[in-house]
């Protein structure tokens, strides 16, 4: 600190207009303008930064890091209507620039359906049991009274939170798949061979009920979270009214989260065509591989992996396009509806 | 009102909950008991597996519980080169990439709180834009090819490195958590932003720090795909990789020796599994009492 002095003059002094001088001197600023309390708003915000603009010392790393990582590749898009090579430069000499040809490629793929309806199929599905299961847990869990209980019952379920998609999905290998529990068991008792993992249309199901078994815990801190904000005179009131515990989860506590609730289904909305392609990588066999391939495993086997990356670029960017569409159209629909929005 | 008054009231309050209520309870009791059996099951299935007798795995007999108890399965995991190199790594990645996440974190979610940061709702609309739409996986992997991060383990470390997510949680929890009287003080004491934030901030927010540790270092332990993407060398994998490598690997050779190595493979299967697993469930019971309200609640605002 430079002005050690200054600092210290500011310290004795109570008079306000002392410590802003003392804080112009801080920062090697010049004595306060006359007509200070006749600013313009531009002058407000020259001073703030003069005496506080320090402060965005602590965002710039962050910031820099998002726009190098996030920003840059959103310019990376133009790679989609380019036939780009691994290594070439996103605008260069040796540029070509191909057009919609890429996005033909990706529409007229015979696949291109299959993949569109597999990936809105899978994360539907997946919305629709994953989304309320946390809600009734959480719920469930706020009625247990012994507080000890309701603890160790919450760590345990958020436990399997922790566990690694390769873990989790070996796991259910292990009951499964091929030489798994169910497999063994079956030939034990001399039936034949079972092995999920070979077949399509057990993927979805082994992807979703895998999916909640893993967050379902998590997932419900949140909803706790706001229970425990419940007024309990709110509960005594209704108890006295004559509601039975069950008739107060709906008069008392769903209402209570409901904000909460229309906030996440806002943001799953938004993601609603986005499930990760880490685990359905790892789920991949050639058996079920028609109801497994979705579009962002696409960007990854057929762009990434297989080099085509003008084609994977125009695949992630119709997922994306779809995404925020969805995330607008759901951020409008409950602004009508529930005057809850995120902007 | 004296103790005895309180005990009345208190039965009389008991009395009043109906024979419905008891029922509910009882409903609550059961589904929630059957949710911990469920999520408990599979977990206690890989450990008992894991020093039961391959064999007796493979016909199916351990189910309940283990059957020839034995530990070669952890003892030849062990011996092998590339689990103790993965795990090497990953601790690696994990140690360096929580700092390097943590300090860009923190500090940008203290700014954020701030009313006075200038340009405070552009920098919220850029990172807010970044929750919902990006470049995708391919340019992104151009972008990092560009910057001479392509088969270079440092991918692993600084990949990911803000989640903006985290950013607002701490923003929220900076928001609610530091009382107005302390910056007056600190003001009045003449520091500025610079000591304000390492001699005041940092040692209240302890709790935010330690959720932040967990959840980057979670991510990074847990993260096998980055390895993939970028052609990583073999020697460099983190930990999920190796594991996953295993779990793929089929065993060749004939009669007798596929069989024994098939053994051989399925324990060093589980047992992997467990070895994966276990550090890091270790460690989240120690962070759990810092999640619930003012760290989670209101991240979403």
């Amino acid at each position: 600190m430079a002005n050690v002095e200054a600092a210290a003059a500011a310290q004795s002094a109570v008079d306000e207009d002392l410590v802003e001088q003392a804080y112009e001197a801080l920062d090697g600023g010049t004595p306060a303008a006359p007509g200070k309390h006749e600013q313009t708003k531009w002058q407000k915000w020259k001073d703030n930064f003069k005496r506080k603009g320090w402060i965005l010392i602590f965002i710039l790393p962050a910031l820099i890091y998002v726009i190098i990582f996030c920003y840059v590749p959103m310019y990376g898009i133009l790679v989609a209507f380019q036939d780009y090579m691994p290594g070439d430069q996103i605008i260069g000499s040796n540029t070509v620039w191909v057009g919609w040809n890429n996005f033909n490629t990706f529409f007229s793929n015979p696949n291109f359906w299959d993949y569109f309806v597999n990936t809105f199929l899978l994360c539907i599905l997946g919305f629709i049991v994953g989304f309320p299961l946390p809600i009734i847990v959480a719920l469930l869990l706020n009625s247990v009274r012994p507080k000890k209980v309701k603890k160790g019952l919450q760590i345990l379920y958020y436990a399997p939170h922790f566990i690694s998609l390769v873990v989790l999905v070996g796991m259910m290998k292990f009951l499964f798949g091929s030489e798994g529990l169910l497999d063994n068991l079956s030939k034990t008792l001399g039936g034949g061979g079972i092995d999920l993992f070979l077949k399509a249309e057990a993927f979805r199901p082994l992807f979703i009920f895998s999916g909640n078994w893993q967050d379902f815990g998590w997932s419900a801190i949140i909803y706790l979270a706001a229970l425990s904000g419940v007024d309990p005179a709110l509960h005594e009131a209704a108890k006295v009214d004559g509601a039975s515990r069950f008739r107060r989860i709906f008069s008392v506590d769903l209402p209570a989260i409901l904000p909460t609730i229309v906030m996440l289904m806002i943001l799953s909305v938004g993601n609603l065509m986005s499930c990760g392609y880490e685990k359905v990588l790892l789920m991949q066999t050639n058996g079920n591989l028609e109801t497994s391939e979705i579009l962002s495993t696409y960007v990854y086997n057929f762009g990434l992996i297989g080099g085509q990356y003008g084609v994977g670029t125009a695949a992630g960017l119709f997922n994306s396009v779809i995404n925020v569409v969805l995330l607008i159209i759901a951020n409008f629909t409950s602004k009508k509806l529930s005057g809850n929005s995120m902007w | 009102m004296d103790a005895q008054e309180l005990k009345a009231a208190k039965k009389k309050n008991k009395i009043r909950e109906s024979k419905t209520d008891y029922v509910y309870y009882a409903i609550c009791g059961f589904i929630l008991f059957l949710l911990a059996v469920i999520v408990i099951y599979p977990l206690y299935y890989i450990v008992i597996a894991s020093i039961s007798d391959a064999d007796a795995v493979m016909t199916g007999e351990v189910w309940l519980y283990p059957v020839k108890v034995t530990f070669s399965g952890y003892v030849n995991l062990f011996k092998s080169d590339d689990v103790w190199r993965g795990y090497f790594n990953t601790l690696a990645y994990t140690a360096l990439g929580t700092v390097f996440n943590v300090a860009l974190t923190i500090p940008a979610g203290w700014a954020l709180s701030r009313d006075y940061l200038p340009c405070r709702k552009l920098i919220m609309a850029l990172l807010i834009i970044t929750m919902f739409f990006g470049g995708g996986l391919v340019p992104y992997v151009i972008v990092c090819r560009a910057l001479g991060l392509y088969q270079n383990p440092l991918i692993l470390i600084i990949g990911g490195g803000v989640s903006v997510y985290n950013v607002f949680m701490c923003k929220s929890f900076f928001q609610s958590n530091v009382p107005q009287e302390v910056l007056e003080a600190a003001a009045i004491d003449g520091a500025g932003e610079i000591r304000t934030f390492f001699d005041l901030i940092l040692p209240i927010a302890k709790s935010i720090i330690s959720v932040m540790v967990l959840f980057y270092a979670v991510g990074h332990w847990n993260n096998y795909i980055d390895a993939y993407i970028f052609s990583i060398d073999k020697n460099f994998y983190p930990l999920q990789t190796v594991i996953n490598e295993l779990l793929q690997a089929t065993g060749g050779g004939e009669g007798e020796v596929v069989l024994e190595q098939m053994r051989l493979a399925t324990q060093i299967k589980f047992t992997s599994i467990i070895i994966a697993t276990v550090p890091i469930l270790v460690i989240y019971p120690m962070i759990e009492k810092h999640f619930g309200q003012g760290v989670l609640v209101g991240s979403f605002k």
